[in-house]
């Protein structure tokens, strides 16, 4: 008897990890200078999804994030933020503060970050976080379903999940790090995206794990993209999120965009960073590309370093 | 058989590892005599970057909470031992003075030997330079008044090439017994001294990244230790043009400056170039009230 994922993996193909891996040890490799490169952090922080998700989250906390989310820089040429990324909780204080402006709220919901609560509990959350003014929702698939091999399962959850969102996006959460394998990550982007609609995304990671998102895990995931892409014309955006502090992986991650999916994926609609230390880093390195001289960590906000 | 002798290849400390310039360039350093020959090659010594100073100050700058907040009487501890090390590798750290032509082969026994009590002499000030340096205040009210002594952070040193040793750790020893840590940019003219020292240290118990020791020209990395704001002190030996470049930077990035002369020809021997002030010059005074009984 074959197993559901051989069946699956005849349909969708296997993943070569020796290839990817060799493919992107080649994106660092890039020599990205003076004007494209602020190009590239510019870019970089109009899709950083400025997130908090601690315990001790406050609406004090999140009001001063959003305020950061509008305006990172003194810069006025430094752009907004994407999205500001918290719990369903503090929704409707974020809302509130960015009510007028194009920054999006974005809720991690269905019992983020295990998804291991009952589909009725994890859909109400979903719905009240949409009605209390969420733009976004980042949910996270049961892993536990997934690697039991109920890919039916796995797909009816993510449908229901996107009918409680109505029109808010929903932002599929695979946790990479818990699915083991190259060729798993492929599949259970598949999945996801067989069910999602255009312009929602899939995501690597909660951040809640020990492994996170690299540019191996993001670049299997943006490989599937294109190749659901090309057999459907359905474009599917990507989130790579946890890990990412530096603004130089963030370049990398965006070289690697730019030549598997190209120009098209290079705008916070279709790609985004879920990231809570990168803005300051990639603040820091524009003002050092303005300036010409490097900056202590400890001149923009919330930078944990004082020394 | 012949054997085929293994030489070694100089690289710079940094961050605790031995690493090579991130630019992969090197300049060549001649034995002492054989300057204009084919011969006589003592090594090829990074040519660092000011990427590469940027690194270092990170590495620095990672060091840096958990050194601050050793005991003094632990720092002086370590600053001892890292006497001791250079006592018992002193002709090792002789022979490397006198091959790369810095000095004659007495002169370098004396500059080991007084780089050793250099080092003894501020690990000595480790747990009483507070107490020279730091006050309990006069005031007229119920409270006390202390002002006490606070590490800077991190501080850039720029080496003069007379006494490439010993002017090196007289710069290095006062500014890291305070519990800040440096980056520095060893003599560019006699370069290989710093990087046996740097094999020293890391064999000493000073934890990596608190001495980060740079080799390159100084043309390319005075600049950088000007404007690097993450840089919080320089202490240099510099001409009067880099001085001029390092207080522009510094002013720019508040920074503090402590330029000695380099044309002066420092004798770094005399016991005058020692004193408790070289420590007070990179560390920042806290005054604060407590209440009495308290």
């Amino acid at each position: 008897m074959r197993t559901s994922f051989s069946k699956l993996f005849d349909e969708i193909g296997t993943v070569d990890q020796v290839g990817i891996e060799e493919r992107v040890a080649k994106f660092t490799t890039r020599s990205i200078k003076k004007n494209s490169k602020l190009w590239g952090l510019k870019t970089a922080v109009s899709m950083v999804d400025l997130t908090t998700l601690e315990g001790k989250d406050t609406p004090g906390k999140v009001a001063s994030l959003c305020q950061k989310a509008r305006r990172p820089s003194f810069d006025p040429s430094v752009p907004p933020v994407a999205a500001v990324c918290i719990y369903p909780f503090l929704v409707k204080y974020a809302a509130r503060w960015l009510a007028d402006t194009p920054i999006k709220v974005a809720s991690v919901a269905t019992s983020f970050p295990s998804g291991q609560s009952p589909l009725a509990l994890r859909l109400e959350e979903v719905r009240t976080a949409v009605s209390d003014g969420a733009d976004e929702i980042d949910m996270v698939i049961n892993r536990g379903l997934f690697l039991a091999g109920e890919f039916n399962a796995v797909q009816e959850e993510i449908s229901a999940v996107v009918e409680a969102c109505g029109d808010a996006q929903l932002k599929v959460i695979l946790e990479v790090s818990e699915l083991d394998t190259y060729d798993n990550i492929r599949a259970a982007s598949f999945l996801a995206m067989q069910v999602i609609r255009q312009g929602d995304f899939i995501k690597t990671s909660t951040g809640k794990t020990s492994g996170s998102a690299t540019l191996a895990n993001t670049q299997v995931m943006i490989e599937a993209i294109r190749d659901f892409y090309l057999a459907t014309g359905i474009a599917i955006g990507m989130k790579p999120a946890g890990g990412i502090r530096t603004a130089k992986q963030a370049l990398h991650y965006l070289v690697a965009v730019k030549e598997t999916l190209g120009d098209a994926w290079l705008n916070s609609s279709r790609y985004r960073f879920g990231a809570s230390s990168l803005l300051n880093d990639l603040l820091r390195q524009i003002e050092k590309e303005k300036t010409g001289a490097y900056q202590a960590p400890y001149y923009f906000t919330e930078a944990a370093e004082s020394y | 058989m012949a054997r085929i002798p293994v030489t070694k290849t100089p690289k710079v400390y940094v961050g605790g590892q031995f690493i090579r310039s991130e630019s992969g360039r090197v300049f060549p350093v001649r034995e002492a005599g054989s300057r204009k020959r084919e011969a006589g090659l003592l090594g090829n010594i990074p040519q660092c970057t000011r990427k590469d100073l940027r690194n270092a100050v990170e590495a620095a700058a990672k060091a840096g909470p958990d050194w601050a907040q050793r005991t003094p009487y632990n720092r002086g501890q370590i600053l001892y031992r890292l006497g001791e090390m250079l006592e018992s590798r002193s002709a090792e750290m002789a022979d490397a003075l006198v091959i790369s032509g810095a000095s004659t082969k007495t002169a370098a026994a004396k500059e080991v030997a007084t780089s050793v009590d250099r080092l003894i002499y501020y690990a000595g000030w480790s747990d009483k330079y507070e107490q020279v340096l730091g006050n309990t205040n006069p005031v007229a009210g119920p409270f006390f008044n202390f002002t006490v002594a606070e590490p800077m952070g991190i501080v850039g040193i720029i080496a003069d090439d007379a006494f490439p040793l010993l002017g090196l750790l007289s710069q290095i020893a006062p500014v890291i017994i305070a519990g800040n840590t440096c980056v520095c940019l060893a003599s560019q003219e006699f370069p290989y001294p710093a990087i046996v020292l740097g094999e020293l240290l890391a064999v000493s118990d000073l934890p990596g990244g608190v001495v980060n020791i740079l080799t390159g020209f100084r043309k390319e990395l005075v600049p950088t230790f000007a404007t690097h704001t993450h840089i919080r002190g320089v202490n240099a030996v510099v001409n009067q043009e880099e001085k001029k470049q390092l207080q522009l930077g510094a002013a720019e990035s508040i920074k503090r400056v402590r330029a000695r002369k380099r044309d002066d020809g420092l004798d770094w021997t005399d016991a005058k170039s020692q004193s408790v002030y070289d420590i007070r010059d990179f560390i920042e005074f806290k005054t604060t009230w407590h209440p009495i009984g308290a």
